[in-house]
């Protein structure tokens, strides 16, 4: 008997019965189709503005740092800014998005990016997010050519460019993003090979329960929010 | 892993006395505990979630059949393999052969559990494949031919002594002199050796919190980023995972998320939470070209239609054992094997058998505290006492203590003859602590006296004074 | 309030009727004020815990039958322990999970059954006692009056309104090691735990030390004094009840 047969005809002659019969297993492919949402906290059903400052300060809460940009032309600039105040390389590998490559990287000649897939050897990483959830302050990031993993794992310092029209309120908000808007071809459904949800940089507390930042992923995770929705600029 | 669950009692005086694991122990605990409450009172809907978790779970479970088989076309859909796993044995061949065809010689690992349960590192060793532990923990317990303590916080039980001796003996090619100012820089230099075997690996091997019916995905749940750079990096990834681990759809596993790393470390949510689905895509500029799965069951259908099935909810937050009074004064390795604390107390019973395992549930004073924080509500001391209860029927417990119970319950029936027992032991254990009311000393009783005087009795019963009382007219006396 | 006297029978727990009578009194002295009937079953022995918890569940159900029978026709069922309160309103009900009928009957008893305190508070709509008593204490949650009763606020709340001085614990809700059986099974956990809560009292200051439960009490007790304490160790319905006088405090002489 194969590990399979055995496995499957043990679960069901202890749940005391056969194969589910058909009309129950319509119903839970049904509530797979449909793949309800359970109870979403309160916490992150607020009003745009007050929505994206929840995601900043649960960010910053998990030690993560949020530039906030007026415009594109201003992301050289802070990145530029970024990388000279923590003494770093002006070295960076790019995520090849065609947003990222819309940016007017020129203004700052002295920034060298190159892009594709990160490794060992690199020290500055940016990525571009996908969506943010602002219940605690996480990233989505989902793999793809035009998001490869390695950036948000190699470098020492990542930094990721996130429109905040795309800081949802709720996990179920950003999957929702996800299921709506990526095809996968090999599946034929919407999940890549890899999401990662990224809340802050690499840590541990393993060592005497102290917290030490940039265990084996980043240690310094920097975002530079691009305020591109009029709805969620704060009130002036 | 070979267990001493056995010597329970003993590993249990010797941790009691141990400086170390204690200084560590009164280090873990009230910040554990802190950590966990903060998180749950900014969270109102904990107390919901809690019962929404179970639901999910509950459910999962009643068609766990189906849940697998659905996931499993998934897997295999995103160009992933599934080798189903009846035992250790089949789950340590299936492992090796997937590294051996790979090449493998060296295999990176994210943290598993079920890895320990197995007892893969020695499988592999034994084939001249070399298993590099990645969570720091695992890292240093590695070096140190140590077990893990604690499911989450695996090397806990470390002074920061222990680290620094460790790893200026394992870390040879660094200078022996080197000073270990900061935590930060054993860390650092961990960090250092481990990122040169993340990129070397062949092969890496993880856990998985979950497993996606809906995609066909697993999870993972790390701080480090360990867990990811070994499942992206090396050209294979294997998760290794039991077949409890299974829950429906994403927004199921948004819900159980929402509760575990509020259980376990108190955070909101853990630094890097995974979704794998499967193989690199054509058009990926990185990630493995397989994925394979070695599913394991060890024991666990058989706990379907069984008293112990609660215990299949578990989502391994640790939270019973940082709260249980006696993992907080003994440690988890005195537990003897994998799974420590109340949760290991309930399925190493399952896994190795009660006759290894009896200890574990035993050593419980039923006080209720894990159950009060287990996410998934699962009544932990009801199933340890079904294992006290098949340790009676099958005569496991000590002679003793059956004798005593069974003269004990002879009396108890019989209220005439329970009357005129206890008055006369009521009577001269009253006479004997007559002087100081207590006793330091009593033949029979050397388990309480020796740390323990025992407070002796007023002399008469309560049913010899009120019948007094009721003989002279009146209810109290 | 109630209307008429509520005919109640008191539980009187093993360790009552062994070690400590007056604690029984102090209760029916409790109930009586509160204007119950209050009578005491001859054929009750034991709620069945150690057999329960050590496995025995034949020896567990037998004794439960016996108190089907012996506490039938009561108003209620007053027991001067969390723990065996807990017995009775929880555990023994699914001793009979294979008798509707013996389940039926459980679980009605389980309904009416109540630990003392909590009965005084919660059914009886007790504000305060009559009683009086000055001086600090602290009290410790007993794991199963806790956990299982929801015994937390009621007794403080008596105590305050008694006149005493209630210095809390840093821990008060943890285990203090007894456990039944757990204290002799596993002697030197259970003397570490007692250890640890003797040393919490300690810190407190607390004159006296206050539980609803006598397991722990003796437990506590007993470390407190072989550690030299002078702290006094006393059932509650013996303050609430006014009758410290009548007993010296546990594990002392008069």
């Amino acid at each position: 008997m194969s590990g399979r047969d055995f496995i499957l005809s043990t679960i069901r002659r202890n749940l005391r019965r056969g194969p589910l019969p058909e009309d129950q297993a319509a119903m839970l492919r049904g509530r797979l189709n449909s793949h309800p949402r359970q109870l979403i906290p309160a916490r992150s059903r607020l009003p745009r503005p007050e929505q994206v400052a929840l995601f900043i300060a649960n960010v910053e809460k998990e030690f993560g740092s949020v530039a906030r940009l007026a415009d594109l032309a201003a992301v050289p600039g802070a990145v530029a800014d970024y990388l000279a105040q923590h003494n770093l390389p002006p070295a960076i590998v790019m995520a090849p998005h065609p947003e990222l490559r819309a940016i007017p990287w020129s203004d700052r000649p002295l920034l060298r990016l190159h892009e594709g897939r990160a490794e060992g050897s690199d020290q500055v990483s940016l990525q571009h997010g996908f969506a943010a959830i602002a219940e605690t302050g996480t990233l989505m990031l989902p793999a793809g050519p035009e998001r490869p993993t390695t950036i948000n794992l190699l470098a020492d310092t990542a930094l990721v460019f996130l429109r905040a029209s795309r800081v949802v309120g709720a996990y179920e908000e950003a999957w929702d993003l996800l299921r709506a808007e990526h095809h996968d071809a090999l599946t034929g459904g919407f999940m890549p090979r890899n999401v990662m949800l990224v809340t802050g940089p690499s840590r541990t507390a393993d060592i005497e329960q102290t917290l030490e930042l940039g265990a084996h992923g980043p240690r310094r995770l920097h975002i530079l929010l691009l305020d591109d929705d009029e709805a969620a600029r704060a009130a002036a | 892993m070979l267990a001493t669950s056995p010597a329970f009692k003993e590993n249990a005086v010797h941790a009691l006395a141990e400086p170390g694991l204690q200084k560590a122990l009164a280090r873990t605990k009230p910040h554990f505990h802190a950590k966990r409450a903060s998180a749950v009172a900014a969270l109102p809907e904990f107390e919901q979630l809690r019962d929404i978790g179970r639901n999910i779970k509950n459910h999962t479970l009643a068609h766990l059949d189906f849940y697998l088989e659905t996931w499993e076309e998934n897997v295999k859909r995103a160009g992933g393999q599934v080798h189903w796993c009846a035992t250790a044995e089949d789950a340590r061949a299936a492992v090796l052969a997937i590294c051996q065809k790979a090449g493998a010689r060296t295999v990176t690992k994210g943290k598993s559990m079920i890895s320990e349960e197995i007892a893969l590192n020695e499988h592999l060793e034994r084939h001249d494949i070399t298993p590099v532990e990645t969570d720091l923990g695992e890292y240093i317990l590695q070096i140190r031919n140590e077990s893990p303590s604690h499911i989450i916080a695996p090397a806990f039980h470390l002074n920061r002594e222990d680290w620094e001796e460790s790893f200026r003996r394992a870390h040879t090619d660094l200078p022996a002199d080197r000073v270990f100012h900061e935590r930060r820089d054993i860390m650092t230099e961990a960090r250092t050796k481990l990122r040169e075997r993340f990129l070397a690996a062949d092969v890496g091997i993880t856990g998985a919190n979950f497993l996606i019916a809906e995609t066909g995905s697993s999870v993972i749940v790390t701080n480090e980023g360990n867990g990811d750079l070994t499942q992206t990096l090396p050209r294979v990834h294997i998760v290794l995972a039991s077949i409890e681990k299974l829950v429906p759809t994403i927004e199921d596993t948004i819900s159980l998320l929402r509760l575990l790393a509020r259980s376990a470390t108190g955070q909101d949510f853990s630094v890097y939470t995974t979704f794998s689905t499967g193989v690199r895509r054509a058009d990926d500029l990185d990630g493995p070209a397989e994925y394979h799965v070695v599913l394991l069951d060890n024991g666990r259908s058989a706990m379907l239609g069984s008293p112990f099935q609660e215990m299949l909810r578990c989502i391994r937050c640790a939270a019973c054992m940082n709260h249980c009074p006696v993992y907080s004064v003994v440690g988890g390795h005195a537990y003897g094997w994998v799974y420590p604390g109340p949760m290991g107390a309930v399925l190493t019973p399952t896994l190795i058998g009660i006759d290894q395992a009896g200890n574990l549930p035993n050593a419980s004073t039923f006080c209720g505290k894990c159950e009060s924080v287990c996410p998934m509500k699962i009544p932990l001391p009801k199933m340890m006492r079904h294992w006290r209860e098949r340790e009676f029927e099958r005569h496991l417990s000590p002679q003793a203590v059956r004798t005593n119970l069974a003269l004990w319950g002879f009396v108890a029936r019989r209220p005439g003859l329970y009357r005129l027992v206890t008055r006369i032991g009521a009577a001269a254990l009253g006479w004997l602590g007559r002087r100081r009311g207590r006793l330091s000393r009593l033949p029979l009783a050397a388990g309480w006296t020796k740390g323990r005087d025992l407070p002796t009795p007023e002399g008469e019963t309560f049913f010899v004074r009120y019948a007094r009382a009721q003989r002279r007219g009146r209810g109290a006396a | 309030m109630l209307q008429t006297s509520p005919r109640v029978a008191l539980f009187v727990t093993c360790l009552v009727d062994l070690h400590r009578p007056t604690v029984g009194f102090a209760a029916i002295r409790l109930l009586e004020e509160a204007g119950c009937q209050v009578e005491v079953p001859r054929a009750q022995t034991c709620c069945g815990q150690p057999a329960y918890n050590s496995g025995d569940r034949a020896t567990a159900r037998d004794l439960a039958r016996g108190i089907l029978d012996a506490f039938g026709g009561y108003d209620y069922i007053v027991v001067p322990s969390g723990s065996c309160g807990g017995m009775l309103r929880h555990h023994i009900p699914t001793l009979f999970d294979d008798d509707p009928n013996l389940r039926a009957r459980a679980e009605a008893l389980a309904d009416r059954t109540h630990e003392l305190v909590s009965f005084l508070t919660d059914i009886l709509g007790l504000e305060r006692v009559a009683a009086k008593f000055s001086g600090s204490v602290t009290y410790h949650d007993s794991c199963s009056g806790l956990r299982e009763l929801g015994i937390k606020a009621q007794p403080r709340r008596l105590l305050a309104a008694a006149g005493a001085e209630i210095r809390e614990m840093a821990d008060p809700e943890v285990c203090c090691g007894f456990g039944g059986t757990f204290c002799v099974k596993y002697p030197e956990i259970s003397t570490r735990m007692v250890s640890d809560k003797a040393d919490d009292i300690a810190a407190t200051g607390a004159e006296t030390l206050l539980a609803g439960d006598l397991g722990c009490l003796l437990n506590m007790a007993g470390r407190l004094k072989r550690q030299g304490s002078a702290v006094k160790a006393r059932h509650i319905a013996e303050v609430l009840a006014g009758m410290t006088g009548a007993v010296p405090p546990i594990g002392e002489a008069g």
